[in-house]
């Protein structure tokens, strides 16, 4: 991680924390638009820029309605062991993945 | 903005001389020419390629409706004037670079990961990973030819294929990500391919490469140390392990992004490759398959190509110090540039010759051009989302 990103990760999982996910039409604050970026652009790498499924499965709503938050954060944070899925927790902040978990969930509006 | 033309015939078409031209307005080039300084720049989030030129390094047209593009890559017909892109969705289009249109367009599965063109240029072959198998298509239609599921095990289950290359002898290969096996599909009879399987080969072989010649295929296994190494001359002998130390080793690094096999390079006598979850590129004899080295890099190594001379392997990394490039001069085994095109450099890929390469820089919308002797840069082209960029010389090349 470059280390001007680091005041706005932290600036920003203080957002994260109390900002409701975005809705549709509201703009992005710029480093929600870097973590939309992530998402769509990294992790679109194994799981489809639609999030339909590559390499890892799909992210679709469907297949994560049922999975509650907190588990899916874990998932991102710590990876899952003897598959490609890598801990992402020196890269993204707990904040941050929350707020990515709800943009998922959310069907990357 | 649908097919964007090259600027001559636009301007032609104001001065009205355009009569005749139907075809020249959609052009991507006005009169006879050869495609072997062409090639396309896939623009991964919008489901487009740009049609571009090495030699004035311009781009010529852009050729929308390809679908969801992450991780798409493309083959070319034997007479250079195709390419057959790969598209993520399971969508297969074959776009023609002199016309910058799409000649042919079918969605064959729910989701796919590359493909292969047999060694007569008559069949092109897809990758998928649901539903699990490769499938096989007329390069002149895009009809279907064959279906190959990738059934393993007992309920037969499907298995995600990855690391589809053609060979000598008509032959297509690939391995099973979920079943670990390499199987070879001789297409000498397309309606009715003999499969050879190799079964137990490794753990979560995720992706593989063909040596230039054609002999030798390489599987990079995910889920244990080690390569899976099948020579085509002697399938008898079946699947070798090599480079057992190599892979993931005793205290891996997490992995965000995979490395891509098909750039391992060849310069001179050695292959380099890059080291999984490690900031490293390996070197390797490949008469003995024996490790000869190691070459500290910038970051974990997502490809590694060798500049066509063999003299330089150019070397790029996974996120998040996707920045940089690093040049390794091959007779020193030494790193000797290294410089910064902008974030998320995502492929590089050399001219026929190795005068010049093409960087695709996805979050700075551009590929820039850089002249390899001087490492001076040449141009930029403005490129939204850059991935992948194919050059159509690749159609005379085994397993690209």
């Amino acid at each position: 991680m470059s280390p001007r990103l680091i005041p706005a990760l932290v600036l920003t999982a203080g957002l994260a924390a109390t900002a409701a996910p975005a809705t549709a039409g509201e703009p992005l604050a710029p480093h929600e638009k870097e973590l939309m970026n992530l998402l769509r652009q990294d992790c679109g790498s194994c799981h489809g820029m639609t999030m339909k499924g590559g390499l890892g499965p799909a992210l679709l709503p469907a297949t994560l309605d049922g999975v509650p938050d907190e588990v899916l954060v874990k998932i991102i944070l710590d990876g899952v062991p003897e598959t490609p899925m890598p801990p992402w927790h020196p890269l993204i902040e707990p904040g941050d993945a929350a707020w990515m978990v709800r943009q998922l969930k959310d069907g990357l509006k | 903005m649908t097919v964007t033309r090259l600027k001559v015939p636009i301007l032609i078409g104001l001065l009205g001389v355009a009569a005749l031209a139907t075809p020249a307005l959609t052009r991507a080039v006005d009169g006879p020419r050869g495609t072997g300084d062409l090639g396309i720049i896939v623009e991964r989030a919008t489901g487009r390629v740009q049609i571009v030129e090495t030699t004035g390094r311009t781009r010529l047209a852009k050729v929308e409706g390809l679908g969801d593009l992450s991780h798409a890559s493309a083959v070319f017909s034997r007479d250079g004037r195709y390419a057959f892109v790969f598209g993520r969705d399971g969508g297969l289009t074959k776009v023609d670079l002199l016309t910058g249109t799409i000649a042919a367009r079918v969605v064959q599965a729910g989701n796919s990961i590359g493909g292969a063109i047999s060694q007569d240029g008559a069949l092109v072959a897809v990758s998928n990973y649901t539903p699990g198998g490769v499938k096989v298509f007329s390069t002149a239609t895009l009809a279907p030819v064959v279906d190959i599921p990738a059934a393993y095990g007992s309920d037969g289950r499907l298995s995600k294929v990855v690391g589809l290359v053609d060979a000598p002898g008509q032959r297509f290969v690939f391995s099973l990500y979920d079943a670990g096996e390499i199987w070879i599909a001789d297409m000498t009879d397309p309606k009715a391919p003999r499969i050879t399987k190799f079964r137990h080969i490794g753990k979560l072989p995720y992706d593989a490469l063909v040596t230039g010649d054609g002999r030798y295929y390489v599987a990079g296994l995910f889920g244990e140390d080690g390569l899976a190494m099948l020579d085509l001359w002697h399938p008898e002998a079946g699947v070798r392990r090599i480079l057992g130390g190599y892979g993931r080793g005793e205290k891996p690094l997490p992995v965000y992004k995979m490395p891509h096999l098909e750039g391992w390079a060849r310069a001179g006598e050695l292959l380099f490759l890059p080291a999984v979850g490690r900031h490293e590129v390996l070197v390797v004899d490949p008469r003995t398959w024996a490790e000869v080295g190691r070459i500290a890099v910038h970051g974990q190594p997502v490809f590694a190509v060798a500049r066509p001379d063999g003299r330089q392997v150019w070397v790029n990394f996974a996120h998040p110090l996707n920045d940089t490039v690093q040049v390794i001069d091959v007779p020193t085994l030494k790193v000797v540039h290294e410089f910064k095109p902008g974030k998320a450099v995502l492929h590089l890929e050399f001219t026929p010759r190795g005068e010049q390469v093409w960087i695709s820089v996805r979050d700075a919308n551009r590929v820039d051009i850089y002249d390899t002797r001087t490492f001076a840069r040449l141009g930029s082209l403005d490129v939204d989302k850059p991935s992948g960029i194919f050059l159509a010389a690749r159609a005379h090349r085994i397993g690209l």
